[in-house]
């Protein structure tokens, strides 16, 4: 066993552990938001380590690795905020924010959307 | 080792899977189906990098983008359902 094959095996289990908080998070947080902020945050980050333990203990896979890296994190984010503005502006939501509803005159003040 | 990480991507993948089903609202399912996907993608890394080989990496990057697309139609399909 290597000193590459442990640096790879770190990162993969702290990866791992990661997303396993995000999970945990899922399944216990009391609201939508409280959800959306565990799922997306822990796991973003937990796939970065993932797949920068896959860019280093692969043979020849680093371009692709990096390119699904970086794909992810730039989309998961964005996706969570397309989740988060609809449930905000759907009202769907059973959620209690301090400072009352800012984001939901922000959408009002936008008008209709066309559909 | 990465067995071990295997394991817990297990867990995770059965938290959010739990949280697809219980989940009382449709924006809940939706955040728990990204967070799947997601989990899908690290298993495919891992198994690529417990075999090591490089053409598994493709299903990660086809996996990822489908995923960002589907959650972003969910959002979608709830701005305009309105409830």
């Amino acid at each position: 066993m290597t000193a590459v094959d442990v640096l790879v095996g770190a990162l993969a289990i702290g990866g791992s552990a990661l997303v396993l908080l995000a999970g945990i998070g899922v399944l216990r947080f009391p609201d939508l938001y409280a959800r959306m902020h565990a799922a997306t945050k822990a796991s973003t980050l937990g796939i970065g380590l993932v797949c920068a333990a896959g860019a280093i203990g692969i043979d020849g896979g680093t371009t692709k690795i990096l390119l699904a890296g970086v794909a992810t994190f730039v989309t998961a984010p964005s996706a969570a905020h397309f989740i988060g503005r609809a449930a905000a502006q759907a009202e769907e939501a059973d959620f209690e924010l301090e400072g009352g509803g800012d984001l939901r005159t922000a959408v009002e003040d936008e008008g209709e959307r066309p559909a | 080792m990465i067995v071990v990480a295997a394991g817990m991507l297990v867990l995770a993948g059965a938290c959010f899977f739990a949280r697809v089903v219980v989940g009382p609202s449709l924006a809940d399912r939706i955040v728990a189906l990204d967070g799947l996907v997601l989990t899908i993608v690290c298993a495919i890394v891992l198994r690529s990098i417990s075999i090591d080989r490089d053409w598994f990496l493709d299903l990660a990057l086809v996996v990822a983008f489908v995923g960002f697309v589907g959650t972003t139609a969910g959002a979608r399909f709830i701005e305009r359902r309105g409830a």
